[in-house]
């Protein structure tokens, strides 16, 4: 169902310690698109987009209050099984960061702990082809991963969080360590990939962000430092004509 | 340029002198060390080697000295390694596991860690009276290899357990993060990404450990006594002598051919030490090659 939404956030909140680091979020997700968020450093970007597989619970002293429904369950309810959370709701990181394994068991080893039971094999190949890559390490299935460039690393990444089939993808700042040669590969990508996956991603590149994506989140800072969504709208909107004095601040280049 | 050459006195020339001086002092040092360990293996070597043979590896000891060999002791030595290692491995990495990935962070777990430290720094001969009360006397195990191997791997627990905890330590918290995300929990993350990174510092540390034991003789003392086997031992209740404790014996017999007999155990000692702490080198370097790669 595109156009509906899969994730719905509600007065969303979040510490870690006594410090604030995200106030009363709210918005929705639609699916099958790619959602960029946007804003300065250290407004919390990160700390949100770790909200929605519950990354955060692995942080000591991090608590969450409000809700994060994920087709209409919410993530934060007592007694849901963040592993569970975190098989449906995958993660590529801002530094390539593949086992030091084969590429074949970089793949494999989501689809191994989840209990995957058909043909390993095929699945590892199609996951690799979906993520671009597999024409380049066809015949290096069996070597260190850690041998790739870093374009085809972050590609590999992609290619093991698609592997067990997660509804969403939380992508934060993967092309950052990359060059703009395997960056534009990677948008590629995104883009094919939002006809199967819902996408989100933080981005400290704007002109990513309005290539990338459908829907666009400004968030910034409060006075004390706590992150907030300042504006949410379709990203041709959001750029065009901003309907908040900081996000047309940070967008052209005021701020930030 | 005017305040540069008067607030600053640099003194360029004794610098470099005193410079000199320490760097001739620290070579001299070096020297010391190594000349005492030459001097050392040169008079090992000359006494031992003549003695050195295949009969000598093959035999049993005996009151002939050119009938003499160690058979019993090399045997005894590695079996007690290998029964030491099966018991220290499982126990010392499984605590090296816990300290590091399961335990709370509270005052309890920096007791323990602060505890296994000063326990790798208490001298072996208590261990060797621990073993002795604890396996020879209430488990009733007898001077067997078991008691042996029990009182070894107690005595290079900590040495085992300090270097899984490092070698766990240094795995990247990015790799466990992946698995996380990927919806592992944490005995998959440990056993899938953290364990096979770590392995190479593991098993280095363990060989390091080992060839500690090897080369003690007071707690195998205690536990084995100064024996006199003419057999092997085949299986790990049999009693068991070791190389340093051969080596003592022959160290202490009058005649003048038991000190050339005892000076072959040495070099024998001394080639298992040196292989097993090659062993280790490798494996550091081969852990380092493949974490920049
Ligand atoms: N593990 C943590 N413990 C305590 N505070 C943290 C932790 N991680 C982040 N913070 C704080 O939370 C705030 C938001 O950090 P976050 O990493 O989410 O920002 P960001 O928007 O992703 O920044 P950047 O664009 O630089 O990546 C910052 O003030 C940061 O100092
Ligand atoms: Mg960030």
């Amino acid at each position: 169902m595109p156009g509906s939404s899969i994730i719905e956030v509600k007065g969303l909140n979040m510490w870690y310690g006594n410090f604030q680091a995200l106030r009363n979020i709210s918005l929705t997700i639609p699916r099958h698109q790619v959602t960029a968020v946007i804003g300065p450093s250290g407004c919390g970007k990160s700390t949100f987009l770790r909200c929605f597989n519950r990354m955060n619970d692995l942080i000591p002293g991090a608590r969450v209050a409000g809700q994060v429904l994920f087709d209409g369950q919410d993530i934060y309810a007592p007694g849901v099984d963040p592993t569970e959370i975190r098989s449906r709701v995958g993660m590529v990181f801002q530094k390539p960061n593949p086992f030091p394994k084969s590429i074949f068991d970089n793949v494999a080893f989501g689809l191994r702990i989840n209990g995957y039971q058909g043909n390993l094999a095929e699945a590892v190949e199609s996951s690799l082809r979906r993520a671009a890559l597999w024409d380049e390490v066809k015949d290096l299935l069996h070597k260190s991963a850690l041998a790739l460039s870093g374009g085809q690393q972050q590609r590999l990444c992609i290619a093991r969080a698609i592997a067990i089939e997660p509804a969403v993808i939380l992508m934060d700042e993967p092309c950052s360590a990359l060059d703009p040669v395997a960056t534009l590969k990677i948008e590629d990508l995104m883009r094919s990939l939002a006809e199967d996956y819902t996408i989100i991603i933080v981005t400290h590149n704007m002109q990513q962000a309005a290539r990338v994506s459908d829907t666009t989140a400004f968030m910034t800072m409060e006075e004390d430092r706590a992150g907030i969504v300042v504006e949410y709208g379709p990203t041709s909107e959001l750029f065009a004509n901003p309907k908040d004095k900081r996000t047309e601040d940070y967008i052209t280049g005021r701020f930030g | 340029m005017q305040q540069a050459t008067t607030l600053f006195h640099r003194r360029l020339r004794l610098r470099k002198g005193v410079g000199d001086v320490f760097h001739i002092l620290f070579l001299l040092a070096v020297f010391v060390g190594i000349a005492g360990l030459l001097t050392l293996l040169v008079q090992v070597l000359v006494q031992g080697l003549p003695w050195l043979n295949w009969h000598f590896l093959t035999s049993y000891p005996s009151r002939h000295p050119e009938q003499a060999g160690l058979l019993s002791a090399l045997v005894g030595t590695v079996w007690l390694m290998v029964l030491t290692a099966a018991f220290t491995v499982p126990v010392g990495v499984g605590a090296a596991i816990y300290l590091e990935e399961y335990a709370p962070k509270n005052w309890l777990t920096r007791l323990i860690e602060v505890n296994i430290s000063n326990l790798a720094g208490v001298p072996s001969i208590v261990y060797g009276l621990l073993g002795l009360t604890i396996f020879v006397g209430w488990m009733a195990l007898g001077r067997s290899l078991l008691a042996g191997a029990l009182t070894l791997g107690l005595l290079v627990l900590p040495i085992v357990i300090m270097a899984s905890r490092e070698a766990i330590r240094a795995v990247p918290w990015t790799y466990r993060e992946a698995a996380y995300a990927l919806g592992a929990d944490k005995w998959q993350v440990t056993k899938g990404v953290v364990l096979p990174a770590a392995i190479p510092g593991v098993l280095t540390g363990t060989i390091l450990a080992m060839s500690r034991a090897i080369g003690e003789a007071a707690p195998v003392l205690a536990i084995s006594a100064l024996v006199y086997l003419t057999f092997v031992p085949t299986s790990p209740l049999d009693r068991f002598t070791v190389l340093p404790i051969q080596i003592f014996n022959w160290v202490t017999r009058p005649q003048d051919e038991f000190r050339g007999l005892a000076a072959a155990g040495i070099i024998v000692l001394l080639v298992i030490l040196l292989s097993m702490n090659a062993i280790a080198i490798y494996l550091r370097n081969r852990y380092q090659i493949r974490s920049e790669g």
